[in-house]
């Protein structure tokens, strides 16, 4: 019972602006490991082919900066939905 | 004695930093597209759109330009660097964006709606416009995409 009521309480507290950072928290997770994946394979290929390294520098930014506007998106939903 | 092997796999890259180089042409682009960008800020939106908007793509252009210069110096000491400065540097600015958009947003001359779109679709539009001639250059090195030729009339 006291748990129910709980959880009716909590349920009642999440705002706008809570609901809008969680949003903002889970949109950032999947872009986090989408760096890690892309860096780290293009560092192997780096070691592995240094004659490439130039190339996989510059299609491992672009893909860098096109993983990050998930990110961007995620904060965009957030400002836009915490008003 | 035998010389030392050499080693099977490379550590750093001290080649030019290529990365520098996008982020140049990236905001070289964002400079000649912002006119346009401020003009239609401020028919929509009178000057507080115009300073919505360039706050926006100051922003954007200030990531771009933070993300190269971090990853081309990490580049030139050690690729485990690389993973670190990647992963770090995404949070990192990440946060600075937030921050910075957060602290002023309350600002009277603060639009969210004009300000949010010119995150997005500067940021977007800007890699898109310079992935077309940075995936033809290096298919084809020396070839950049330019401008349809003009077929004369017979």
């Amino acid at each position: 019972m006291s748990t129910l009521v709980l959880a009716q309480q909590a349920a009642e507290g999440i705002t706008n602006t809570g609901l809008a950072a969680l949003t903002y928290g889970l949109g950032a997770i999947g872009p986090g490991i989408g760096i890690g994946y892309l860096v780290g394979q293009s560092v192997q290929a780096m070691a592995r082919q240094p004659e490439a390294a130039g190339m996989v520098r510059t299609t491992m930014f672009l893909g860098i900066a096109f993983v990050e506007a998930l990110a961007l998106i995620g904060f965009v939903v957030f400002f836009l939905g915490q008003g | 004695m035998t010389a030392a092997p050499a080693a099977a796999v490379a550590t750093c890259d001290l080649g030019p930093a290529t990365e520098r180089q996008v982020a140049v042409d990236l905001v070289r682009r964002g400079l000649l597209a912002a006119p346009a960008a401020l003009a239609i800020g401020g028919l929509a939106w009178g000057w507080d759109g115009v300073a919505s908007i360039g706050l926006a793509a100051a922003l954007v252009l200030a990531n771009f330009w933070a993300s190269a210069a971090l990853l081309a110096w990490a580049a030139r000491i050690s690729f485990g660097l690389v993973m670190g400065v990647a992963l770090f540097g995404f949070l990192v600015r990440l946060a600075l964006v937030s921050a910075v958009v957060l602290a002023l947003e309350d600002q009277p001359w603060v639009r969210p709606v004009p300000l949010a779109v010119t995150l997005v679709v500067s940021h977007l539009g800007l890699l898109a416009w310079e992935t077309r001639y940075v995936s033809a250059s290096l298919a084809f090195p020396g070839l950049h995409p330019g401008p349809r030729p003009t077929t004369e009339k017979e």
